[in-house]
């Protein structure tokens, strides 16, 4: 692979990034936005916690990470301490792939 | 935690604490990211620099996942770059997060990346919030570099961090951090119609979409937010 590719690449990303970060003050402060920005981070995890969760590529993969997110949303709701979930979560899926 | 440590402290202890944990689960993909890197064909400084300087790991295993499959360069900027674009939104939705200072807003924000956002912006104090994104983001910053590093050069040792169950860390993560704001019809309304959105496209669009075109879910669940009086002032 060529340095500039991967350099371009970068570079990209780095400007998205900050693209965002360098957004005009009065665009932020207009009503809608103010209604529509709080909503976008719940939007983008639930997003990412979806395609994370049932997602294998293109396709749709069920397996044993629905075992260790059921026990997530057990932990979450019964309010175990943030490190905990994860743990457990990781935990019940390398158990349910150990047994299969 | 002794009982008479101020609640301030505890909970500031707590985000970094929280964040160096993020950090800690990063490094196993940095491993893999430095592993897979060298086996599709990319020079170890290449591997290392990707961690570096792209720095958002979804678009890092894309990239060299197009090009490692012999994908064309103009392919693989694409679909890294579309994955990357969640981060626009994620900087955009810390503009108060971040530093005001020119210099060090340019340096801030090459750490907007998904887990920086999700321990800051669930914050409800802006120094809580603050604290967890530079937290999070140095700590995913040193490990992710570091074994990326670890991995370019132990090719084969570590051949699938799933086998861990560490596919579901980032999910679980996530879900955790966004429960307690899951509240109120527009929350509600948002998360149910962004997760039938990127549920339904995971086979119809290529990777990144899904995500991105969540937000629609954000703009409809806004329509149920009542705003009264003036804006409010950014937070």
């Amino acid at each position: 692979m060529s340095w500039s590719g991967v350099l371009i690449a970068s570079v990209g990303c780095y400007v998205l990034k900050s693209a965002g970060a360098f957004v005009p003050r009065r665009l932020i402060e207009r009503r809608s936005v103010q209604a529509i920005a709080p909503l976008v981070p719940i939007a983008l995890l639930i997003a990412l916690v979806v395609v994370n969760a049932i997602g294998t590529g293109r396709r749709y993969g069920l397996d044993a990470r629905l075992a260790g997110m059921t026990v997530a949303v057990v932990a979450i709701t019964r309010r175990v301490p943030f490190l905990l979930v994860v743990i457990l979560a990781s935990a019940t899926t390398a158990l349910v792939r150990q047994i299969a | 935690m002794p009982d008479n440590a101020l609640p301030s402290a505890i909970s500031r202890r707590a985000i970094v604490r929280d964040g160096i944990g993020v950090g800690l689960a990063t490094a196993t993909y940095g491993l893999a990211f430095g592993a897979a890197a060298v086996t599709k064909g990319f020079s170890r400084p290449q591997a290392i620099a990707l961690s570096s300087l792209m720095f958002t790991g979804g678009s890092q295993f894309a990239f060299i996942t197009v090009i490692g499959a012999g994908g064309t360069l103009g392919a693989a900027l694409l679909v890294t770059w579309f994955l990357g674009a969640r981060n626009a939104l994620y900087a955009a939705r810390l503009a108060d997060v971040l530093p005001a200072g020119r210099f060090r807003r340019s340096v801030a924000a090459q750490l907007v990346i998904d887990e920086s956002m999700a321990m800051s912006v669930t914050r409800t104090e802006r120094a809580d919030a603050r604290l967890g994104f530079w937290a999070t983001g140095l700590s995913v910053f040193l490990f992710w570099n570091a074994s990326t590093i670890v991995g370019a050069f132990a090719v084969g040792l570590v051949d699938d961090p799933n086998r861990f169950g560490l596919d579901v860390a980032f999910p679980a993560a996530f879900l955790a951090l966004i429960w307690p704001q899951l509240r109120g019809r527009p929350a509600l309304v948002t998360a149910l119609v962004a997760a039938l959105i990127a549920g339904a496209l995971i086979p119809l669009a290529p990777a990144g979409v899904p995500i991105l075109a969540s937000v629609v879910g954000a703009i409809i669940g806004a329509r149920f937010t009542r705003l009264t009086g003036p804006p409010r002032a950014a937070r």
